[in-house]
């Protein structure tokens, strides 16, 4: 455990670079915090969010996590949004090379590690394993950092997803403000992070340090606006399959997709064969797609959930309900982002509650 | 394609014809550059007057059609293509959904003709431009404005194998996402119609942080409704804006023209 400060978090960035990482981490674009390659960690930078809307904002000091979450997840680099699997040429079948490069994700919020491991799950959990998502995974270090405040769309407590790091990061910081001077504790959540904390020159961290650490958790959870009671939920739901909030729904709901494609869990993905016209190579490339569109659901004569609100229960059920049958933990970890990039602001934790009521 | 024996050639025949259109969409087939040499190994291009004067006869195996309908002898014409050909694609908004030229149906063509001619008497036109699909049966339809190289190379390579195109109806917020674009109608509050409109442009509008703006017609399943309703109640967009908003490019689009009507009753009574 150390204290460090903005200078050794810098340092941190550096050396992981010279140890062959690509750092991936927050960035200001287009007016949000979106996760790309970065040098640096942005300054000062804040959001407002609700149901359907997120603005950036300064936040007059110098924090380097005082933003919560933008519409962009780490999935995007373990699953992206399409790559090639084999391509068919000169009448053989060649699959693509895995892609083994060396991740670092740095900034990793408590929801977005538990979301990491669910897709640990769905993609190299029991029995199913797939290739590519397991090359980019062993060679990640997860950089974590707790919440030292929340948007008023998270409710990771209600799953106990955050807002504090849990198990499974290399390295987790908590921020401390002094003046708007930052500062972090620092420990070590695996042999590597242990190794990057033994390189660092930085001072030992005082009890009080961590005790400081711990209140500033404490209150984001207290802090936190939103809740869904997990208690009954699965259960709740699958029993009201035939409520008739599910058309009042399907009155708002755009079936655009926008939650699922935000959402750091959702695993669809659809084929297509992609041929070059001039070489008449084919390609089968997987792309992201979701339960809202009538692809994924299409069988032969037409998709089985036509209409908006079928679409939605699939939506909902699945994440909230059958995902614990399917991978023994609920598909969602409360980040929020589904909340806020939904273009007509539908809450999933009100519509939950309006179902879980009788009619 | 050789279904039945019918054909002489392997090679299915491509006519490309005309109605009122920007020509934009048929452009789109020259616009292939590389790849028209060896679409041109699969299809036989043996009649589009963009490429080249020499225009073989029909029958043909796969008919491209550009453009609306909108005088009486576009209105026969477009039988005749019909009856001369295997199969029908119409391609671009004016072909699927009228076209810019279908503001007209929401309006009194009277009122245009006096205003834009110097001498109306000249002008002889339908009351209104309507799709292909509302005269003769279209076996495809290809959306935008104009229509993606690549998804016109998808459908003629497809219809050539005898395989269904891959063209999803999916939301351009998909491709939105997929491309990592920021939503500018939650970061700016703009009227962005991505949410109902079929994908295929790749989300290049959003990517410009402009709004996009619906030319590729309706997705499947479009909630008109929740969205003019967004735009309406949480950004406080008037019935003007509305309308404008909903009936650019694809005016003859069911969903929208309903919802437009809804919040210009006005417009209706003329179309
Ligand atoms: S949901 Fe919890 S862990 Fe995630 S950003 Fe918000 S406060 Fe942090
Ligand atoms: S369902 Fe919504 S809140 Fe839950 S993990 Fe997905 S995006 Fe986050
Ligand atoms: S919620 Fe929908 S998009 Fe997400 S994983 Fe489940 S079925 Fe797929
Ligand atoms: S809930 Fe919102 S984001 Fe999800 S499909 Fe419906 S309108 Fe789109
Ligand atoms: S910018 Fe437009 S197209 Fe992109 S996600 Fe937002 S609403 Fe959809």
């Amino acid at each position: 455990m150390v204290h460090w400060s903005p200078a050794d978090l810098d340092a941190l960035l550096c050396q992981l670079r010279d140890e062959g990482f690509r750092v991936i981490g927050p960035s200001v674009r287009d007016g949000a915090i979106v996760y790309t390659d970065i040098d640096a960690l942005p300054v000062g930078v804040g959001d407002d969010q609700e149901a359907g809307r997120y603005r950036l904002r300064e936040r007059g000091d110098k924090t380097r996590f005082g933003y919560n979450l933008g519409p962009s997840s780490f999935k995007q680099y373990l699953f992206p949004s399409r790559e090639e699997l084999f391509a068919y040429a000169d009448g053989d079948i060649v699959p693509a090379p895995l892609d083994d490069e060396k991740l670092a994700f740095v900034g990793v919020r408590a929801c977005e590690l538990a979301a990491i491991q669910v897709l640990d799950r769905v993609f190299q959990g029991d029995g199913f394993k797939d290739r590519r998502y397991q090359a980019r995974r062993q060679n990640l270090l997860i950089v974590a950092v707790d919440c030292s405040q929340s948007a008023p769309t998270c409710f990771c407590a209600s799953s106990d997803d955050g807002p504090g790091v849990g198990e499974g990061a290399d390295l987790v910081l908590t921020e401390l403000l002094d003046d708007g001077e930052p500062s972090y504790y620092v420990r070590a959540g695996s042999e590597r992070g242990a190794e990057l904390l033994a390189a660092s020159e930085a001072d030992a961290a005082s009890p009080e340090l961590q005790g400081r650490a711990r209140a500033v958790v404490d209150e984001t959870r207290e802090g936190l606006e939103r809740l869904l009671p997990r208690e009954g939920l699965r259960d709740a739901l699958l029993g009201a399959l035939d409520h008739p909030h599910w058309q009042e729904l399907a009155e708002r709901c755009l079936a655009c997709g926008n939650c699922t494609q935000v959402c750091p869990t959702c695993f669809c993905s659809t084929a297509v064969e992609e041929t070059d016209p001039v070489s008449l190579r084919v390609s089968h490339v997987r792309q992201w797609d979701s339960c809202f569109t009538a692809g994924h659901s299409y069988v032969h004569g037409g998709p089985v959930h036509a209409g908006i609100a079928s679409r939605y229960r699939q939506w909902l059920t699945h994440k909230l309900a059958s995902w614990e049958d399917q991978f023994g933990r609920s598909g969602c970890t409360g980040c929020g982002r589904c909340i806020s990039w939904c273009p007509v602001g539908i809450d999933l934790t009100a519509e939950a509650e309006a179902l879980r009521r009788t009619p | 394609m050789a279904e039945g024996g019918q054909l002489e050639a392997p090679k299915p025949r491509l006519a490309v014809f005309k109605f009122a259109s920007c020509d934009g969409c048929q452009l789109s087939l020259l616009d292939c550059e590389d790849e028209l040499l060896s679409l041109a190994s699969a299809i036989d291009i043996v009649n589009f007057p963009e490429a080249s004067r020499e225009m073989l006869p029909g029958p043909y195996d796969i008919s491209l059609v550009e453009g609306s309908i909108t005088t009486a002898h576009d209105r026969q014409r477009i039988h005749e293509v019909r009856a001369n050909s295997r199969f029908v694609i119409s391609i671009g908004a004016c072909a699927t959904a009228g076209g810019i030229q279908a503001l007209r149906n929401y309006a009194d063509v009277d009122d245009y003709i006096k205003t834009v001619y110097a001498h109306p008497e000249y002008i002889s036109t339908l009351r209104t431009a309507t799709p292909i699909a509302a005269h003769v049966n279209v076996d495809y339809e290809l959306h935008g404005c104009p229509i993606n190289k690549h998804q016109l190379i998808e459908v003629l390579l497809a219809f050539a194998a005898g395989r269904r195109p891959q063209v999803a109806a999916d939301s351009v917020c998909m491709e939105c996402k997929a491309r990592g674009t920021t939503c500018i109608m939650v970061t700016r509050g703009e009227a962005c119609l991505g949410p109902i409109t079929h994908a295929g442009c790749g989300a290049i509008c959003p990517a410009y942080r402009r709004a996009c703006y619906g030319c590729y017609g309706s997705k499947d399943a479009p909630n008109v409704a929740s969205l003019a309703a967004w735009f309406h109640e949480s950004q406080g967009r008037d019935a003007q804006e509305l309308t404008a908003a909903l009936c650019r490019f694809n005016p003859e689009v069911p969903a929208l023209r309903e919802e437009a009507r809804k919040w210009r009753p006005d417009a209706a009574k003329k179309g």
